[in-house]
């Protein structure tokens, strides 16, 4: 693919036009809420006429959107403690324990992120409205952290296959008990990955539109939601400005998972 | 012996194993496994055990419509993210480090970003007073504004940009494990670049084509957001068939029979190409 050749062939040349025309056609819907979201225009347009933050104003003053937006909050920071408690213990059980059809169990744990999306959020909505529980919070909690759990154990599982299990072996020999050993050489190993679980897990939460989109009641809705909604009944610049916040929370926050995950420890090289 | 010794202490004792991760498992068995379960009764027992609910998705010429049409847009998306992911791709694995690691995070700032944001992004480039529609005009293309919206071709599009991504990383691993020499030989060998293309990179790079292909065709099948706000009601998708049938006509056993069919179908899919995907390895 480096090829020697100064001028490129024109076949190159044509590959990668087509892989530039590529990276814009990802870039371009991604990031057109931006400019739209600060046009003064009523009517959604671009390039927008003037420079104006009308809309992010609407949105702070709008109650409904406030709540839709405190909710999710709450939902995601709940999920977010409950999904890496429950993946870090798993993935350890998976990865440095001893159980019977291990293998099997960590297919099995990742079920939720394979089966399609509308399956389980239909189930889950029967679930929930017959227990009467459809709309609330504990519900929410509970759908979102079935999501997000399993990107907790495959980050945190991806952290301990890197982390030396002999330094936990080390810190034993020299009479700490097992917790302590792990609390004192393995936990600072692999917390960057768990960090980067808990953000995974509270993006997940965060922007989940499926089963919210059947658990949501009149009255307690998620910010996806509520977007929902809005595209339903009016395509307005205020939904752009959501969207424009939304976008730089989540690629913010997964972009620090991301740096999170790089300075992980590599796996040691080879062992005797 | 020793070495046994220490090998057996580096693990968590049975017990504490089985502790650690039971939590997350009865989680999974309440609030997944369970409420899986009693879908797939809600599409058998009314209130009897009857069939015919199956019998209706599978007789139906309406529903057989909505398989046929969800299988075939899936696999244009599919198609249509090749086209479109394989050059991004080759040209992420051509640039020096510092640049590919610019491509790659231009691929993933789009899955890091919400479907439905992405989805409405779509309607806004694609409505009647839209971008496209504007641009069109402007340059003279078109006299009046099209409807771009709400019908197929907007569905393949919108979903193909939500699922590049998917279809992106697994082709762009399969291509740097591709060494500098195979392609350069071939050339001092007097291979026409083409055939390079053809006779080289392209069989070796097979692997993360057809992961990423199943990949996207796989996860669109069940596909919601997109088609719900892109497709509209003439080209509709069974995942919005599920939601109107189960939110608007309120037949939960139809929408249930149709559930279990398409989750039965996305099971056999990856168990038959479970050799060829990697679902735990993506990366969100």
């Amino acid at each position: 693919m480096n090829v020697t050749t100064r001028l490129p062939h024109p076949a190159i040349a044509a590959a990668r036009l087509a892989g530039i025309l590529g990276v814009l056609f990802l870039l371009i819907p991604t990031l057109i809420v931006v400019p739209i979201s600060v046009g003064p225009d009523k009517y959604l347009h671009f390039p927008p006429r003037g420079f104006s933050l009308e809309w992010y104003g609407t949105l702070i003053g709008d109650p409904g959107w406030m709540r839709a937006a405190l909710f999710s909050l709450q939902i995601a920071v709940l999920v977010t403690l409950l999904s890496t408690a429950l993946g870090t213990a798993a993935a350890l059980a998976l990865t440095r324990g001893r159980l019977h059809g291990a293998r099997a169990l960590s297919v099995a744990v990742l079920a939720p992120i394979v089966a399609p999306n509308i399956v389980v959020a239909v189930a889950m909505y029967l679930f929930f409205s017959r227990l009467g529980m459809s709309g609330s919070l504990v519900a929410f909690v509970l759908a979102h952290t079935v999501l997000a759990t399993p990107y907790v154990v495959i980050t945190v599982s991806a952290a301990l296959a890197a982390a030396d299990p002999d330094l936990e072996l080390a810190a034993m020999s020299l009479g700490a008990s097992r917790s302590r050993a792990f609390v004192h050489a393995t936990l600072p190993l692999i917390l960057p990955g768990v960090i980067a679980g808990a953000v995974f897990a509270f993006v997940v939460s965060f922007d989940e539109a499926v089963v919210s989109f059947f658990l949501s009641s009149v009255r307690d809705k998620t910010l996806p939601r509520k977007i929902f909604e809005e595209l339903d009944y009016d395509v307005s610049p205020v939904v752009a400005a959501v969207s424009t916040v939304l976008t730089f929370l989540s690629v913010g926050l997964l972009g620090l998972a991301a740096v999170l995950r790089r300075r992980a420890p590599r796996a040691p090289a080879t062992k005797a | 012996m020793s070495a046994l010794a220490a090998g057996d202490r580096r693990r968590l004792s049975g017990p504490a194993s089985l502790m650690l991760v039971a939590p997350f498992v009865l989680v999974l068995i309440a609030v997944f496994c369970w409420p899986i379960l009693q879908l797939l009764s809600a599409s058998l027992f009314d209130p009897d055990f009857t069939l015919r609910h199956y019998e209706q998705v599978l007789t139906s010429e309406f529903t057989l419509g909505v398989f046929l049409r969800t299988f075939r847009v899936s696999f244009l998306v599919a198609c249509f993210a090749l086209v479109v992911g394989y050059p991004v791709a080759a040209l992420m694995r051509s640039l020096p480090p510092m640049g590919a690691a610019i491509v790659g995070a231009c691929v993933l700032i789009p899955l890091w970003t919400s479907v439905l944001v992405r989805s409405f992004a779509w309607t806004v480039l694609l409505q009647r007073n839209g971008v496209v529609n504007e641009a069109l005009q402007g340059l003279g293309i078109t006299s009046g504004p099209l409807s771009f919206l709400y019908n197929e071709a907007a569905v393949v599009i919108a979903q193909g940009h939500v699922m590049l991504p998917f279809m992106i990383m697994p082709i762009y691993q399969s291509l740097r494990a591709i060494p500098d020499e195979l392609p350069r030989a071939a050339l001092s060998l007097g291979a026409s670049r083409t055939a390079v293309f053809r006779e080289v990179i392209w069989p070796l790079s097979r692997p993360g084509v057809v992961a990423g292909f199943l990949m996207v065709f796989i996860v669109t099948l069940g596909a919601f957001v997109t088609p719900a706000l892109i497709g509209g009601p003439r080209s509709l998708m069974l995942a919005t068939l599920i939601s109107g049938e189960i939110t608007e006509n309120l037949n939960w056993p139809l929408g249930a029979a149709l559930s279990a069919v398409l989750l039965v179908m996305v099971m056999l899919l990856i168990g038959l190409f479970s050799r060829f995907l990697r679902f735990g390895r993506v990366e969100m």
